[in-house]
């Protein structure tokens, strides 16, 4: 008696097995992809700017018509405006969600919002900056400013916020909320006590995430109050915090592009060594909001 | 006021989502220190008729309700603060939800949003209700678990200590055992019997046996439409008012 043969594959089999692998190995590739340019960039930088690359290049200011010296006043400034930016952006886009997302019936007004939202999420960012200049410097008053960079830069992130925090918030079960209510809670109560604890990680990654976009974007900041240089004390507290909140200041982005092609005899080193500053800032930023993420979701939640 | 009378009273209510109608003009009263279930084909107006008692009615979008529904004389779409209002109703859903939070908390939010801090009253109304709820003895040595983590069951039995945990008037059960095992489902219906001395409870049944065994009075829903409601052991004899509730109450339709 022969032994009977039954997990034989047939041609239907072996055909979705192909494919299957197929599927497999170009997912792969496109996967892994992203991973060379990424080292590629960063390991090119390094190795351009590593003569540069000293404490001193963080801590002391441009000297010598920028060709020397370091970089404290435009990091301090890139540093400034994100913050400010975000200030002002991210309690107007963490409301401005809670109420799409809690409060608002499905109607005209909120459609009108989510159409406005995605609307100035597509503006480009040079358009931002225009804006900026007349409603800022100019209609408000503010002149060329970190106050009215940072106002630009916070209608250019507004929406990404708006977005993720509606995103974050629809993501919470419906079922919490009516659990919530079922038991008296008013809807405030029940979004400070359900519904914000359980989106706070995808709001806050939605919020840091538009750190490096405020850090590294030029246009914006480039009429509003962004300039080539700014002379610095050498001594006393103006040479660590050089900027007040109606000054013009530097920032690392135009910086770069400023030492790279409108300044003559700056190192190669000096201009490899801004960028991998502007790229360290914006990376240990995304550090950190990989960081908070993790910790919020190793709360595992449902 | 004595048992038996009447508690909560539905008058002509109507409800539809978007124009698409949910219930059409029902009428009925549910007697107060009773068990009243409801028992009705899918998509017949049960999961409705419960949240106009508690009104949550007005968080689904684009729900229209006419008719009133009143709660001791009380009309309750009239009322000024709907948190207070749905602070005397407990109700439990057909999924167990158990709240991001400890056990603890889940049991102690209710108290908590109507602002009681002391935590020996807290104390004391987490325990009281885990024990109505027949879960004390599961959970007594993990209050700090999340409720998230307990089994489907335990997690079904959690949702009913919550919704005890207001000291409610009423107590709405929807469907309150299709996650749960039988022999659970038997501990909750004794306790059921048990809080009917001091609540009235509405509950939309899992199975028509389901209602017979624990129901003093019975509505048949269909379509939106009461078909009949009366005593249980009407609704399930020879001769129930409608054909309908013959069959349906046998399982020859549904």
């Amino acid at each position: 008696m022969t032994a009977r043969v039954s997990f034989v594959a047939g041609a239907v089999e072996r055909r979705k097995q192909a494919i299957d692998r197929l599927a497999r190995a170009f997912g792969f590739a496109a996967a892994t992809l992203l991973i060379a340019p990424l080292v590629a960039v960063i390991g090119y930088l390094l190795v351009q700017a590593w003569p540069a690359l000293t404490w001193s290049l963080v801590v002391e200011n441009p000297a010598r018509f920028m060709t020397a010296g370091g970089l404290w006043a435009p990091l301090v400034g890139t540093i400034d405006v994100v913050v400010f930016s975000l200030a002002i952006a991210a309690p107007v886009g963490v409301l401005a969600g809670i109420y799409l997302n809690e409060y608002a019936r499905d109607g005209w007004l909120k459609r009108l919002v989510q159409l406005a939202v995605m609307n100035l999420a597509g503006i480009p960012s040079i358009v931002h900056g225009l804006f900026g200049v007349g409603a800022f410097v100019l209609a408000a008053g503010f002149g060329r400013s970190v106050l009215a960079a940072s106002c630009t830069l916070a209608i250019m992130t507004l929406p990404v916020i708006i977005t993720s925090t509606t995103e974050a918030l629809a993501s919470v079960p419906m079922a919490f909320r009516e659990a919530c209510w079922n038991v008296g809670a008013s809807r405030w109560q029940t979004v400070r006590t359900m519904v914000l604890p359980n989106a706070m990680g995808g709001i806050l990654t939605g919020i840091i995430l538009q750190v490096s976009r405020a850090a590294g974007e030029t246009a914006p900041i480039l009429f509003t109050g962004a300039v080539f240089y700014v002379a610095i004390p050498d001594r006393g507290l103006a040479a660590f915090f050089p900027y007040g909140i109606r000054d013009p200041f530097m920032a690392l982005s135009y910086h770069l592009f400023v030492i790279s092609s409108q300044v003559t005899g700056v190192s190669d080193s000096l201009q490899y060594a801004t960028a991998v500053l502007l790229v360290l800032l914006v990376l240990s930023v995304n550090a950190v909001s990989i960081a908070v993420r993790y910790r919020l979701r190793s709360r595992a939640r449902w | 006021m004595p048992a038996g009378d009447t508690h909560v009273v539905f008058d002509h209510v109507s409800v539809d989502y978007g124009g698409k109608p949910a219930l059409v003009d029902v009428s009925v009263a549910i007697p107060r220190h009773r068990i009243f279930a409801i028992i009705g084909p899918a998509r017949s107006g049960k999961t409705t008729l419960l949240k106009c008692i508690n009104r949550t009615i007005e968080f689904v979008p684009r729900a229209r309700v006419r008719g009133t529904v009143t709660i001791d004389g009380e009309d309750v779409f009239a009322a000024r603060d709907a948190g207070a209002l749905r602070r005397r109703i407990g109700m439990v859903f057909p999924l167990p939800v158990g709240l991001p939070l400890s056990v603890y908390d889940n049991v102690a939010y209710a108290p908590r949003i109507a602002g009681v801090r002391n935590r020996a009253e807290l104390d004391d109304v987490v325990e009281r209700c885990l024990r109505q709820a027949v879960l004390w003895d599961e959970v007594k040595d993990r209050l700090d678990l999340l409720g998230t983590r307990l089994s489907g069951g335990q997690q079904q039995r959690l949702t009913i200590a919550r919704a005890l945990s207001h000291q409610p008037e009423i107590l709405c059960l929807n469907r309150f055992s299709i996650a749960i095992d039988p022999l659970t489902t038997m501990k909750i219906e004794d306790v059921l019997l048990d809080l009917k001395s001091r609540l009235t409870i509405v509950v939309v049944a899992s199975q028509v046996q389901q209602a017979r065994r624990l129901a003093d009075r019975v509505m048949f829903l269909n379509a939106g439409r009461v078909v009949e409601a009366g005593d249980t052991e009407a609704m399930f004899s020879e001769h129930p008012q409608s054909p309908l509730t013959y069959e349906y109450v046998r399982g020859h339709f549904g």
